[in-house]
């Protein structure tokens, strides 16, 4: 499978393939409870596939209600000595696991890159030095928790239920892992059904960094295993990221019980382009904020909202830079857009697209060879797009851009805000008062001026509105595990 | 090959009527978010070029030299031995692509003429009183035409970077249309020395100011200052000359110079150029490399490709 780009002639890259023997993936895979890896108690199994050639990887154990309870009570038994470690013993866990996750990491990239579908370069310069950077971020303040603005001696609420979705694999787990760790709390997580095994992997570091047996337990399985762990009654954190529709049933389920709850949910990120833009680096944050990870990004900017004024301009540029995006085999290091995470996400990307076009949208792509076999879907862009299309309002997850457009700093504000969602926002602007103006009006719980799609683990994530509630990352994110 | 249509045709004639309306020009162009500009090189810098695409690349690159030396020492025995190298740069692989030109001050260009005849390669020439530019307009215009004279078939000038900083564009633009004519046929390569520049906005504002006046090449730097070329400035004068064929038709080429020393970082800019200006600039007509040193690690790297076994610096030339 080459490459493929529609600019590429005289100056062809050769392929550049990272190499696939540096991580050593077994046929199959046990559910990982009280640090020993077991079968399911029914026997249950599923498969799961590479995206961009729909090889068969592994078969994974699939967690029943049984093992779920297994798996709670081995962290409630966890739970006791766990939070009674000083922190500065749990930070020692925490900075251990960190290191061997960097010394790992071209492995680690490797597996993710094959079971998610997304380019090497983005595992190996995004995703992993992140997933890194989480648990040294948080290995640092399990010592410093009476300074975290919750009063002395802040207690941590128990066995933490986490679900996470398939985007981001091991930096999700990260996210809710490291600070639940960090703040005396044991876990059990439920990886999504089509990326069970970076999580898996990080069982075996725990092993590796003598984590104690029951602290961390992971359940891969589908929905009704994720759907158990938030239901079991010893539970008393859930931490769901996910589809707002699944967010809103975990909501109903938890309702009247004492566990608290945070939802990371969907997004439908308004990048908003002003006429004093710099305008080259705008266009590669409009890449940067649709097209990474193949725009499977709860806060991707979906929405391209463009002054009238530069429009004409932007398009023109838009599209010739799209034209140098490199399809194709996500373990070339040259590779710009990947696969599609699964057949069921590349049939709701194409039928909410079929929907755009049906809706008078008018739909363009770069001219792009897709791979014969794995799930692709190009890069796409609408124009013509109003409030009123369904490709404006519905989160696609997917590499599709909705271009609407706006003539004042006020209609770009009514217009951003005009969503369902509110999870992310990006302004691009050479005016720094402008920038701090419509910031203060977006209601978006992330918002980026002049970038997109930058994270870092000191900086609090979350949503607005059906984007969900609380905040993962930085200090608030301590708060989501701690009994205040 | 595309010829350079006169500066005066295309569609922003206007443009330099006035000393008003060319500072209003250049303070319009869109900004440049530094940040981004360097990530974005960045990334292009994580391009991984293996095998054919490297093979095609190194040669290319060296096709691209603009083997230089400037040095108060110059010798004519020194730029006869550059002039070798550059006609025929590994002298035990016939095989390999001479060199775009030599670069010499004017005083050498006749020994330099003499050293290439009957090759490709070019003889270029800086002048204006390099590296400062700070002389009197007529001696600058007497070194470029005794440079010219002399036979020199690419002229690289420095622009006034004191007039730029104290905002006196009309300046700057009279001097290289000054220049351009006494350049006659010869190709004409403006020198902003970006790293005396210091930001990106004044670089892209440099670049159409030295378009607008004719410009056949913007070039990045003298290689006397600190800070030369680097992939982040060199990426903002190809998005200049893309963007400026894009609105006149008319296509200028670049030349960063300075600090491009190894094989990779030579791939980087090729790829940087590959990316943004695109494929029409991959050519030595259209893009240069200022270096000396470059050379003979793409013969190294040359070598290891064809052989299989790096041989190490006793098996190039040393000049």
């Amino acid at each position: 499978m080459a490459s493929t780009s529609a600019s590429a002639s005289v100056f062809e890259y050769a392929p550049a393939p990272e190499s696939r023997s540096v991580v050593d993936i077994a046929p199959s895979y046990g559910l990982f409870i009280d640090g020993e890896f077991t079968e399911a108690a029914d026997g249950k199994v599923f498969k799961t596939v590479s995206p961009s050639t729909e090889e068969v990887l592994s078969e994974i154990a699939q967690a029943g209600e049984a093992d779920v309870d297994r798996a709670v009570k081995a962290a409630r038994r966890a739970f006791e000595k766990w939070s009674a470690l000083p922190g500065s013993e749990r930070a020692k866990y925490l900075f251990r696991i960190a290191r061997i996750i960097q010394e790992r990491s071209r492995e680690l990239a490797v597996l993710e890159t094959l079971d998610n579908g997304k380019p090497i370069k983005e595992t190996r310069d995004a995703d992993l030095p992140l997933v890194a950077a989480h648990f040294f971020y948080y290995a640092g303040w399990a010592d410093k928790l009476d300074h975290a603005g919750f009063g002395a001696n802040p207690q941590p609420l128990g066995v933490a239920g986490q679900v996470i979705p398939w985007n981001f694999p091991l930096l999700m787990l990260a996210w809710k892992i490291a600070p639940a760790l960090a703040t005396g709390n044991t876990v059990v997580l439920k990886p999504a059904e089509t990326t069970p095994l970076s999580a898996l992997f990080f069982a075996d570091i725990c092993r590796q960094a003598g984590l104690p047996k029951g602290v961390v337990n992971i359940l891969p399985g589908y929905g009704d295993s994720g759907a158990a762990l938030v239901a079991h009654p010893d539970v008393n954190k859930v931490a769901f990221t996910g589809s707002t529709a699944v967010g809103k049933a975990i909501a109903r389920q938890v309702a009247g019980t004492t566990k608290k709850v945070t939802l990371e949910l969907g997004g439908k990120g308004a990048n908003i382009v002003f006429d004093d833009a710099p305008i080259d680096q705008a266009v590669e944050g409009i890449v940067t904020g649709i097209f990474f990870n193949q725009g499977q990004v709860c806060c991707a900017g979906s929405r391209l909202l463009v002054q009238e004024s530069i429009q004409d301009e932007l398009l023109d540029s838009l599209k010739r830079r799209l034209s140098t995006l490199r399809l194709g085999d996500p373990l070339d290091k040259n590779t710009d857009i990947g696969a599609i995470n699964s057949a069921e996400q590349l049939s709701r990307i194409t039928t909410l697209v079929e929907q755009g076009e049906a809706e008078g949208a008018e739909r363009w792509s770069p001219s792009c060879e897709l791979p014969s076999s794995g799930y692709w879907f190009a890069p796409t862009l609408f124009t013509n797009v109003t409030q009123a299309h369904t490709i404006a309002r519905d989160e696609i997850f997917g590499p599709v851009l909705s271009v609407l457009t706006f003539r004042t700093p006020e209609e770009a504000v009514a217009k951003a805000n005009n969503s369902q969602y509110g999870l992310s926002a990006g302004i691009w602007t050479e005016k720094g008062s402008r920038i701090l103006a419509v910031a203060s009006k977006l209601r978006a719980g992330v918002i980026w001026s002049n970038t997109f799609n930058k994270f870092d683990p000191t900086s609090p994530f979350g949503g607005y509105k059906e984007s969900g509630y609380g905040r993962e990352g930085g200090r608030h994110g301590l708060e989501a595990y701690l009994d205040v | 090959m595309p010829t350079t249509a006169p500066a005066a045709a295309h569609s922003l004639g206007e443009v330099t009527a006035s000393d008003s309306t060319l500072r209003r020009f250049l303070h319009g162009l869109p900004g440049v978010d530094a940040v981004g500009l360097e990530a974005r090189a960045a990334s292009l810098g994580t391009r991984s070029i293996k095998t054919t695409a490297k093979a095609y690349a190194i040669d290319l690159a060296i096709s691209m030299v603009d083997l230089t030396t400037l040095e108060g020492a110059d010798t004519a025995g020194k730029v006869r031995a550059l002039g070798a190298k550059a006609v025929r740069p590994d002298p035990t692989d016939r095989t390999s692509p001479s060199t775009a030109a030599v670069c010499v001050y004017p005083d050498m260009v006749a020994t330099a003429k003499e050293a290439v005849a009957g090759s490709s390669v070019k003889v270029a020439s800086v002048a204006t009183a390099f590296p400062a530019g700070r002389a009197a307009l007529a001696v600058k215009l007497a070194d470029v035409r005794d440079a010219v004279a002399a036979g020199a078939d690419e002229i690289d000038m420095v622009i006034d970077r004191g007039a730029f900083l104290a905002g006196n564009y009309m300046k700057v633009y009279d001097e290289i249309v000054a220049v351009k004519e006494a350049s006659g046929a010869a190709r004409l390569k403006v020198i902003f020395e970006t790293g005396e520049l210091s930001t990106y906005d004044n670089i892209r504002r440099a670049s159409w100011l030295g378009m607008l006046a004719g410009a056949d090449f913007i070039k990045t730097s003298t290689g006397k200052v600190a800070v030369n070329a680097t992939p982040a400035n060199t990426l903002l004068m190809l998005e200049a000359v893309r963007d400026f064929r894009a609105q006149t038709g008319i296509q200028v080429g670049v030349k960063p110079a300075g600090g491009i020393r190894t094989s990779k970082d030579a791939i980087k800019f090729l790829v940087i150029v590959n990316e943004t200006a695109g494929e029409d600039w991959l050519d030595n007509h259209w893009f240069r490399f200022g270096a000396s040193s470059l050379l003979n690690d793409l013969l190294m790297q040359r070598q290891k490709l064809a052989t299989g076994r790096y041989s190490g610096p006793d098996y190039v030339t040393v000049d």
